[in-house]
């Protein structure tokens, strides 16, 4: 039986690992996709489009391998993360409509980007992981 | 919900870290369930029972 005890908590070690590998080979193909066509190669669509495809291709490759995560986390920190991911959700889209509005209205004086949403969403994930994991401890 | 799984593993001189090894959940998980933050599923219940050689109802006690 301990095998199988260890080889969960393996499993789980290796699937952190895994997401992490992922998750920063998507940050790495999403920088190059986005300051290559700035800088390496200004101007020239099929660069750019590859390596849009690639970043799109690995973003996949982390979306699964998020989900692999999910599955195998035990049934507390799953819940912990589904409550996260509830609130990280209602909060960009609702924060981002709202924030997209401002903008249309031009109370603020700058425009509203995709990457603030995204960062919204990041952090209030974080947040409230943590917060989840607080109240269970 | 409340649980004898202190009491359980006491007597099997186990701690949070061997109980959550032994039914493949974190600590954090069984330290959760023992003081009655967070009620586990019907599986994760069998599993407890099993290791403890006891009926469910003897381990978790419903509070109405």
């Amino acid at each position: 039986m301990d095998t199988k005890q260890n080889s969960w908590k393996d499993t789980s070690k290796r699937n952190i690992r895994q997401l992490a590998y992922w998750t920063g080979g998507w940050v790495v193909t999403m920088a190059i996709a986005s300051f290559g066509q700035k800088y390496f190669w200004e101007g020239n669509t099929v660069l750019s489009i590859i390596f849009i495809f690639i970043a799109t291709l690995v973003g996949i490759g982390m979306i699964l391998m998020n989900r692999k995560y999910i599955n195998s986390l035990d049934e507390m920190q799953r819940k912990v993360h589904i409550e996260a991911m509830a609130i990280a959700l209602g909060v960009g889209v609702v924060g981002g409509l709202s924030y997209s509005l401002l903008d249309q209205a031009n109370v603020i004086g700058f425009d509203a980007e995709i990457a603030d949403l995204v960062m919204l969403i990041g952090i209030t994930y974080l947040i409230a992981t943590f917060v989840g994991n607080n109240k269970y401890r | 919900m409340k649980n004898k799984i202190k009491v359980l593993r006491a007597e099997h001189n186990m701690t949070q870290a061997d109980l959550a090894v032994k039914v493949e959940v974190s600590r954090q998980t069984i330290n959760a369930i023992e003081t009655g933050k967070f009620d586990p599923s019907l599986p994760l219940a069998f599993k407890i029972s099993r290791l403890f050689e006891l009926p469910i109802e003897n381990i978790f006690i419903d509070e109405v």
